[in-house]
Parts: C-alpha cells; structure tokens; sequence
C-alpha cells in the first residue's frame, strides 16, 4: 500500500507536488507566507510540515512531531476513577463505598425485576429503532412529568410543563445549563458547598459562571441553614439556585420542610429561579411522592423552576442513562417555547436521545402492576440503606470509647453519608483499610453490606483518631 | 424586545423586579437604579401564587430542524399518497422500517443473559465495542491500531462523534477553523460552531455537473491556512452522493499531508454506500496508511439500522501510543460534563454482532441487502425518468452513491412537489433512496416530470 502512495506521489503532476519536489532536504516548506508568526503562532515551533526528499519521489511525510504533542494527561476522574483503583487492589479485605451505584447485601450490582420484565415485554414486541424525536419518546416524557409533578397537578393540567428526554442528570443539567448560557446571558447559578462533583465541570463547560452558597456545616456534620439562607439572599437578582430534590449528594442533609418553605421564601423574594437535581425520587425515603415534595412545594407556590431527573439510581438504569429536563412555565405557551429551544440545544449534540432505557421507563411507569412492583422494589433498596445504616451506628457507637457522636449517619439520607473524614484521613481509609471512597469524606452506603459493617467502623474509627 | 418602562412611584411589585432583572440579562447595560420604578403592563392578583409574566417570556419559538422537521411535517399530512424522502432512515420495499435480524438475535442474547447488569460504562464506553469498532473502519491488522497509536471513545452516534471531536479540537488544537465541503450535511455547522471551531466551506459540488468540483477542492483546501481542519465525508457523501474516486483521494491526501491539513472522517455509511465495508472504508484507510494523525466519527445508525439506540465512536489516531493515551484522557474531560458515560444498550448489540464470526457474516450479507436494494431504485427511478422523456440529464441519479440523490431540483420545484404530490424531502433538492420502493418509484417520476416542466 505504501508503495503505491509513492509512486502516486511521484508519478502526479499536481501542483502541490512540484511545489514539495523544489524543496531540498529536510527543509521546512513556507506556504505562501513568509510570517513565522501567522503560520506557527506566537511561542510554540510547530514544525507540523517537513518534506523529506529521498531522490527522485519527494512525499509530504506525515510529520514526525504529533499535532497534541502538547496535550498534558488529564487526572482521573475523582469519582469515577475511584472504581478504576478498586478494580486494581487485589486485597481480599477491599470495599468500594465509591460511585454511588446500589449493591445488594452479597455486594452485587443490581438489575431490578422490573426492568427485566420490561426489556422481555419489550422484546416480544418486537419495536423497531427509529430516530426518536430530538425531545425523545413522547410516552416517556408523560410519564416522568407525572411521576414528578404528580399526575392530577395543576401545573401538567395546564401544559406548563416543557419536559425533554435528557442523558441521564448529567445530560439534562447539560441542557439546562446550555438553555440559560443562551437565554440568560451573565446569569450565575449557585452551588452548594459541597455538591456533586460533576456539577462545576457541568457548568463550566457550558460557560455558566457559577458560586457557592455555604452548605455543610462540619461542627454539626449538619445543616449550615443560616449560611445557606444568607448566601442566597446575596446572589444577584434572577441568579438560578441548584437545589438537590432529595437525598443531597454528597452529605445527605436535606433541609426539612419548614426550612424548604422559609428557601422557598427567599428565593421568591429575590426573583431567583431554583434549579432542582432530583436523582433520588424513590431512593432516599421509599417514597416516590416524599422524595419529590421539596419541588411540589416550589410548584404550588406558582414559581417557575428547572428540574433535572435521571432514572439511574432509582430505577437500576445507570449505564442506559435515561433522564429528563424539566422547565416549569408561567404559560403552557413559554413552556412550548422552551422546549422548541432545548430540542435546538440538543441537536447539535447528540441529534436525538437513545430509545432503550426511555422504553424501560415509560413501560414500567406506565403500566399499574409494574408501576407497583417497581414501588416495592425501590423500598426494598432505600430499605436496605436504612439498614445498614443503623447497623453502622450501632457498630460505630459499640466501638468507640471517645464519646464522638456518630448520630448523623442516621440523620443523613440517601445513598450517601459525609463522614466527617478530611483528606488524609479518606487516604488512609484506602491505604491501610483498602476501603474505597471519594477524597471529600463521602461514603456510598449502597456499597456496603451489613455483613462488613463492623469492619467499616473500625476502619473509621481508626482513621478518625489516628490520622490528622 | 423591551417591555414599556415609565415612572411609578412605590416599590415595585415582583412582577417588576421579575422584568428588571430578566431585563439585565438581555441587556446589562440597564443599570439597576434605573428600574426601581416601573410600571408594568401585568397586574397581578395580590393573592396569585405567581405574579406576572414569565422569565423565560424573551424565549422565541425555535423553527423545526431542517431535515427532522420534514418527517414532523410528512407525518401531518393525511394524503394517502404521501411518501417521505426526508430523513435517511433505511426503509423495506414494503415502506417499513427494518430491524436487521441479527440486531434481533444479538438482542435476545443480551437480554436473556442474566449475568448482565446496566452498571456505569467507563466514561469512553464499552471496551470491547471501541476495540472492534477501531478494527471494522481501520482494519483489523492496521498498524495505527497494533501500536496502540489510536485511541477510540464511544459516543452518541455520528453526532456525538463529532461533537467531542470538535470539543476537544476547541480545546487542544492550535487551529480553530475547520473547512467543511459545500454542501454538507445541515447539522455539521451548528455541531461545529457550538464545539467551539468556526467553519469555512470548501467546493465540493458542481451544480453544472452534478459531480465533484475538483479543482474548486484542491484550491480551497490549497488556500486553507497550514494545520486547519477538515472534515470529509468517508464515503456517501451527504447530501449530493458524490464521492471523490480513489485517484482524487490520493491527490487530496497528498495535498492535505503537504499542509499538515488535519483530516476529520465523518464515516457513517461504511458498508450502506457500496455494499462492502472495506471499499467504504478506502479513504481513511488511505490517510491512516500514510502514518499521520486524523480523527474519524463513526455511526451505526444506518449500517446496522440502530438509528435510535445512538451508538457510535470517536477514533483519533496519533502519532504514538503517549500521545494517545494523553489525549484519551482529555476527551474524557470532555465526556463527563456532557453525559458522564455512553449508553449501553446499542454498543452491546454491535459488539456481539462484531465479534461473532457467523454474526458478522450475517450481518455483511443483510448490508449488502439493503446497499443492493438503494442501488436498484437508483435504476429503476432512472429508467422512469428516462421512459417520460423528463427533460434534463438524469444519469447523476445513477452515479451517486449511498443513500441520498442529490436531484438538481430547486426549493420552488421541491415546495411544488410537496404541494402537489405529497412528496416530502429536504428543500436543497436532496430525496432518500432509501424511502423508495418499485411501488412508490412512478408517482416519484411524475412529480419530478411536473416540476421540471411546470416550475422554474
């Protein structure tokens, strides 16, 4: 093949080959231009041409020197290369309290019965793989709205809602973020400290600039209401709030009611819209419509709101990735509008959304028997985080003769706990313990079984008290 | 767009500090004093829930997708004669949309499997589907892939590929313009421009022709500044069929390595142009074959009919294994903050099919099927015209390839079409050879008879 390209290369007479068989050996070839400057930029020699010339057959050689020579080697994810490092440890002891994806007490992942008999249904049926519709499967995008919203809400019956199919939370905070880059040019959204760390990365390479509202106070391990309230109020006018629905990620404090009402206040108050991440619904309390009361009650009261939803968690679909965007209209005609903009911001990104995993979801949710087996399969799983939650208590409390109160794992909610830990204390977690967790002091309750509470709570204890 | 400001004394209600400060987003030059006072034109009830108008009241509706919106738009007409030419959707002689049935078999592998779990995928996707699908556009012994010089990331279809192509270009590349053939693809600008490149055209088609404007290419991309970026159609190319022949690649390979031009493959009809996935593969193979750098997108969307599932992959070959590895990290980067990691269900199907010799083979044979029953309509449309004496040279219809025909007919004709035939397509002249079928081929013939005669 190469031979060929040779002899191609000298039998032509095109003009950019006589041009290259002038050049002499090992000279660089100036095109056109003889600024240095413009062709190779201010700093940096690119020496991205070189011609060779071996006798007769002078061939532009592919340079030697790499266009990315430059490129540095990004660090690992810190959430998601968490798991890449417990694949690696070989440790029979090892415990991965990583990502938070659900594992049963034999600590395997898990497919729920659900969605198995989904995917037969499905199969049987025999669908075909047609494009979807840039906002994705119209049964789907019903059925989420309702499960959000509640079905019988005045906001679905007025058609206020403009709801689009979205690659999992990630995805739809994309396309959100994507919407107020456009729409709302120089507005920030606020962040908690701390929040998921895919949140910033999300914002910033939608070019949204973004702050923090104070969050998670570590004298209490608790609620820093006050902080939050403050910071709030401080945002400019009209700036978007990024609100977790439920089960807060990474500390699993949520506000209580009251304090959601008085959120709700301020809010209002400074025309700000919240912006609501609910990757939970289901999985933090058991309950489908508790989890989803924090936005029900920013609905009722007639405000306008974004909401991010995704399915992995609660409906075991993590790697289909299915999830929605939400926008929360004054007018079904703004809702219309909106969503005719969201399909405009996900054209250019990936064109339409992927059928399998929105099949799952509207077949289970839409179909009443299924829909109440999924319900007992989501208890089950909050359930059993419950569980082991008491039981690291317990553990915890039995174990350690220093008088430290551990009551907040019971507080917290969700599928994670914030331990407290700092840094090195989460290194040394991993190092002598091989007990996998992200760097932040979260622990993923969903990856740890009853069976290895007890040497968890050592692990923490330990860590606690020995390391500074 | 400004609503009516005038004085009012007192605070203003929520409703006006709504409007002020939607207003400072439009345009921040409002200073805020300015606005304390406001009359709006909304009154609101005191004890609504929500007073006044909406923040997102300055969102314009947006027009359909160009190509998208033909099918919105065909799907609304209640002709019984209406045939859809828009979207490249492959369709059975019968009209139907087509599962290949070994994406059946493969799928009832998967799901009956019961060791299966949807957990995660790494943030560039399934190992497997990347390693199989580097081998099918590369081929399995090239040696870009034995020195581990290419790194491949799944993503979602051909428009994902591209999209965190052109972000990580965005980024890393010394180069920001990328030079795309006119006419492309219609989302290929937008995908670009919101990736952070900004586009120059390069000729590509003659309308006097109906073919390739050669010379126009090899000045344009001669003109290029050095290290621009450019994208090529693999094969197929969309929307006008017409495709450089091997001798012309050779010319443009060699022109662009003489400009340390930086190639980008848009390959989404390897196998559904000719009926054989290595001569579809030719022109990348060619640039690969030379040692140098390029990027390619790959789509399953249509060689494996798995259109909605999204399935597809980003390939970057480099100059050596660090490199690629670096830039693997890069892209990840760029991945997470998009959609975390890539759905599995669709790069599942194809990575069974690929690694399965008798699926593979199976598969080969139901592509060929399909290329085979695109080429014969081609044929038969031809004949048709031919047999009417429709004025013009028709023979384009037969020299291009892949899915779309790229007719020569203008906007007025097309709208014409769609009035008086019910014959949706896009409105560049572009029709789906793969929406036809023998039965609906005549009615085709007679609108395109009546446009070329009665609409100029």
């Amino acid at each position: 093949m190469a031979s060929t390209m040779l002899s191609l290369a000298s039998a032509s007479a095109s003009p950019s080959t006589s041009l290259a068989l002038q050049n002499n050996r090992m000279t660089k070839l100036i095109l056109g231009t003889s600024d240095h400057t413009t062709l190779w930029g201010t700093k940096k020699s690119n020496p991205f041409v070189k011609t060779k010339s071996r006798g007769q057959i002078t061939m532009a050689v592919a340079v030697n020197v790499s266009r990315f020579e430059g490129i540095p080697m990004a660090p690992p994810d810190p959430i998601l290369g968490v798991s890449e490092a417990f694949k690696a440890d070989t440790d029979e002891m090892k415990l991965n309290l990583g990502v938070g994806a659900y594992r049963t007490e034999e600590l395997q992942p898990y497919v729920l019965d659900v969605v198995k008999k989904a995917e037969n249904l499905m199969l049987e049926r025999g669908e075909n793989k047609e494009y979807l519709p840039i906002e994705g499967l119209a049964a789907f995008n019903k059925v989420t709205a309702d499960l959000l919203f509640g079905a019988d809400n005045p906001v679905i019956q007025q058609q206020r809602v403009a709801t689009v199919q979205g690659l999992s939370g990630t995805g739809s905070l994309r396309l959100a973020a994507a919407l107020i880059e456009r729409y709302f040019p120089g507005a920030k959204v606020i962040i908690s400290s701390p929040t998921w760390g895919n949140h910033k990365n999300i914002f910033n390479d939608a070019r949204v600039p973004w702050s923090e509202y104070r969050y998670y106070d570590p004298k209490t391990v608790g609620l820093d209401f006050d902080g939050m309230m403050s910071d709030i109020k401080e945002a400019p006018e009209g700036s978007f709030v990024l609100l977790h629905g439920c089960a807060h990620n990474p500390t699993g404090i949520d506000p209580t009611p009251e304090q959601w009402e008085k959120i709700a206040d301020v809010i209002q108050e400074k025309n700000h819209i919240p912006f609501f991440d609910v990757a939970y619904q289901g999985f933090a309390s058991g309950s489908l419509d508790a989890d989803a009361s924090s936005v029900r009650l920013f609905a009722a009261r007639g405000m306008e709101l974004l909401v991010a939803q995704s399915y992995s968690k609660n409906l075991g679909l993590y790697s289909e990735r299915i999830g929605a965007i939400n926008v929360l209209c004054s007018s079904a005609d703004a809702a219309v509008r909106t969503k005719s903009q969201l399909k405009r911001l996900a054209r250019p990104m990936y064109s339409n959304p992927p059928i399998h995993g929105a099949r799952i979801v509207a077949n289970v949710v839409g179909n009443p028997a299924l829909f109440d087996e999924w319900k007992e399969e989501m208890e089950m799983m909050a359930g059993r985080i419950k569980s082991v939650r008491q039981k690291l208590f317990d553990s915890l409390t039995a174990k350690d003769k220093s008088g430290k109160d551990w009551s907040f794992i019971l507080k917290q909610i969700g599928m994670f706990s914030f331990t407290g830990l700092n840094k090195a204390q989460s290194d040394n977690m991993t190092n002598r313990w091989h007990v996998y967790m992200t760097k932040d002091g979260r622990i993923s309750l969903a990856g740890l079984s009853s069976a290895k509470c007890e040497y968890l709570a050592d692990a923490i204890i330990d860590s606690f008290h020995n390391v500074k | 767009m400004h609503p009516q400001l005038s004085s009012h004394p007192a605070h203003g209600s929520a409703t006006d500090r709504r409007l002020n400060s939607m207003l400072r987003h439009i345009d921040p030059s409002i200073a805020s004093s300015s606005l304390s006072s406001m009359d709006s034109q909304i009154s609101a009830s005191p004890t609504s829930g929500f007073h006044g108008d909406s923040v997102f009241a300055h969102v314009a509706q947006a027009p359909e997708d160009s190509i998208l919106g033909v099918t919105v738009a065909y799907n609304k007409d209640p002709s019984p004669i209406k045939l859809n030419l828009g979207v490249g959707a492959y369709r059975t002689e019968e009209g139907k949309p087509v599962v290949l049935n070994v994406v059946r078999k493969a799928e009832q592998l998967l799901v009956n499997d019961r060791s299966r779990v949807k957990e995660y995928l790494p943030i560039v996707g399934l190992a497997d589907f990347n390693k199989l699908s580097a081998k099918l556009i590369f081929g399995a012994d090239s040696p870009a892939i034995q020195e581990n010089r290419v790194t491949t990331v799944q993503c979602l279809s051909g428009t994902g590929s591209l999209r965190v192509g052109a972000e990580f270009l965005g980024r890393h590349y010394h180069e920001r313009t990328i030079y795309i053939p006119q006419p492309t693809w219609g989302n290929h600008p937008k995908i670009f421009n919101l990736g952070g490149l900004s586009v120059k055209y390069y000729r590509y088609y003659d309308p006097a022709t109906r073919g390739l404007h050669f010379q126009g290419l090899l000045e344009d991309l001669g003109s290029a500044p050095t290290g621009a970026i450019v994208l090529l159609h693999a094969c197929a190319h969309n929307p006008t069929g017409v495709d450089p022949t091997l001798e012309q690649w050779a010319q443009i390979r060699q022109l662009m390595r003489s400009k340390g031009l930086l190639p980008f493959f848009d390959s989404a009809y390897q196998g559904f142009a000719s009926g054989s996935l290595d001569a579809d593969a030719q022109s990348v193979r060619m640039f690969v074959a030379d040692g140098g750098e390029c990027l390619v997108a790959q789509s399953y969307a249509k060689n494996m009919g798995l259109y909605g599932e999204r399935v597809g992959a980003l390939s970057i070959v480099c100059k050596n294994a660090d490199v690629a590895s670096r830039v693997e990290s890069q892209l990840k980067l760029v991945i997470r903050p998009m959609f975390s990691n890539p759905p599995i269900h669709g790069a599942s199907i194809v990575a069974t099919i690929l690694k399965d010799m008798n699926m593979y083979d199976e598969w080969t044979v139901e592509l060929k099927a399909m290329a085979d029953r695109i080429i014969s309509m081609r044929h038969k449309l031809f004949e048709a015209l031919r047999a009417k004496d429709t004025p013009g040279d028709w023979s384009h219809i037969i020299k291009q390839i892949g899915m779309f025909t790229f007719t020569g007919l203008n906007s007025e004709q097309v709208a014409f079409m769609t009035k008086e035939y019910h014959i949706y397509m896009t409105s560049d002249g572009r029709i789906s050879m793969a929406g036809l079928s023998s039965k609906t081929v005549p009615h085709l013939a007679d609108a395109i008879h009546a446009a070329v005669t009665r609409v100029r």
